[in-house]
């Protein structure tokens, strides 16, 4: 019970709300890491989906990459992050923590796209192949706006961890809401250590939240109805 | 990293295969405890879910904010009540693998044809038989494939549990970041990654050994 009244004490208290280490300013920092880190995944791995996809191309790769992904630690990225960072003198903080982040976005956008483009009905496609349709356009106007529930479902699943994974990026001297948890671990202050935890936690579900929405809203009219 | 240094030093691997040798033993018992337990309560959720259908959805939705919370941040939460603990540790590797296994595991049972369960019935199986009998033993492929992805992940995670003071592959890993020490980082990272590919090759031979159906001709 204490813990809960310290972490009450410790998220109304005015002095932690301000100032450079502030919640504010954390949260943004949070939200720029993860945003750049899948921004960048989104500039690397979508050209491929829609080309494999489109193509039917590499399937079983494009498949399996997802699984790969799983298996690698976010710790171990975050290492590996760490090394690439250092060879490139791009120091501590901020740029490991992408290299970390990247690779772990990358396989859920990329095997999410790719079966979103290929499952969309191929007699659909033919029919538009027929009617004279370029295959730019059939990308553009029937596979890309069929297929993006699903490519959002993907990105969503990519924005959580990434979001969720952020926080490691403390442990190498970096910003955003990890660093709550971290030094709350190193000084033994658990009001700290709750707060950024609670607030990690919170701007993971609504994350999650919001690209399910997003998901929702972009079910086009047409296949909305035959749902 | 530092200047001059190999990425790998041979010798400090050479001095260092007994620590090795524990912390992927600390890592495999960490992972163990996690996916055991995270079946057997995954699979009395499932049951209860497949019997009173009305319960997947509250079941999946918790379970699914469960698995939304970052690992860090759960471990964070539980510390003031349980401490630096493998039980702290336990607890948040548990959650992570029931919404995995109650989806496998529903997935599988519901997806056996109806055809089947009604031979079943029409050869005298009660509703315990069937599921015992039939249901779950078609359904082992579903819920094999559940059981590995919980196992992959699951050992990442336990990776940060080192964080927390439970040691396995992710203390050498932070080791590594503390130190600026390459070879103990590499060790941890690449350790995690072959445990999970070895992990997942030695549970796909106990499904085929489990379901021999699957692969006769």
């Amino acid at each position: 019970m204490s813990a809960l009244v310290a972490l009450v004490r410790w998220l109304t208290d005015p002095v932690n709300w301000q100032g450079s280490h502030g919640i504010p300013i954390r949260v943004l920092e949070h939200i720029e890491l993860s945003g750049l880190s899948v921004l960048a995944a989104l500039v690397i791995a979508m050209p491929i989906a829609l080309y494999l996809g489109h193509t039917g191309r590499a399937g079983f790769i494009a498949i399996n990459v997802a699984n790969i992904g799983r298996a690698l630690p976010s710790l171990a990225l975050l290492a590996f992050g760490l090394v690439i960072a250092i060879s490139l003198g791009l120091g501590l903080g901020f740029w490991p923590t992408v290299f970390a982040l990247v690779p772990l976005a990358i396989p859920p956008i990329l095997t999410n796209s790719y079966v979103a483009i290929r499952e969309v009905d191929r007699d659909i496609v033919d029919a538009a192949r027929g009617m004279g349709l370029s295959e730019g356009q059939i990308l553009r106007s029937i596979e890309v706006p069929l297929g993006l529930p699903l490519m959002l479902a993907g990105i969503r699943t990519a924005a959580v961890n990434v979001v969720a994974t952020a926080t490691l990026g403390a442990l190498v001297a970096g910003g955003a809401l990890g660093r709550f948890i971290v030094d709350g671990l190193a000084l033994q202050e658990y009001d700290q250590l709750m707060a950024g935890a609670l607030l990690v936690a919170l701007l993971a579900v609504v994350t999650e939240v919001s690209f399910s929405a997003l998901e929702r809203a972009t079910v086009p009219p047409g296949m909305a109805a035959i749902r | 990293m530092t200047p001059g240094e190999p990425l790998i030093r041979g010798d400090w691997l050479l001095s260092h295969v007994g620590e090795i040798a524990l912390r992927v033993g600390e890592h495999l018992e960490l992972t163990v405890i996690a996916v055991v337990v995270g079946f057997l309560i995954a699979f009395v959720l499932s049951l209860a879910a497949l019997r009173i259908p009305r319960l997947y959805a509250p079941i999946t939705w918790t379970t699914g904010i469960l698995y939304t919370i970052p690992s860090l941040a759960l471990f964070a939460l539980l510390i003031p009540y349980t401490g630096l603990s493998l039980l702290t540790a336990e607890i948040g590797l548990v959650s992570y693998t029931l919404l995995i296994l109650i989806r496998n595991i529903v997935a599988g049972v519901r997806g056996v044809p109806a055809e089947v369960r009604d031979a079943a019935r029409g050869m005298g199986y009660t509703d315990r038989q069937i599921l015992w009998r039939v249901e779950i033993p078609l359904a082992l492929a579903v819920i094999f494939a559940g059981i590995r992805v919980a196992t992959i992940t699951t050992i990442g995670l336990v990776t940060v549990t080192a964080l927390i003071g439970q040691g396995g592959m992710g203390y050498f890993i932070l080791l590594g970041i503390q130190l600026f020490f390459s070879t103990a980082l590499i060790v941890g990272a690449l350790g995690s990654v072959v445990l999970a590919v070895l992990a997942d090759g030695a549970l796909v031979l106990a499904q085929r050994a489990l379901t021999p159906w699957t692969h006769a001709r």
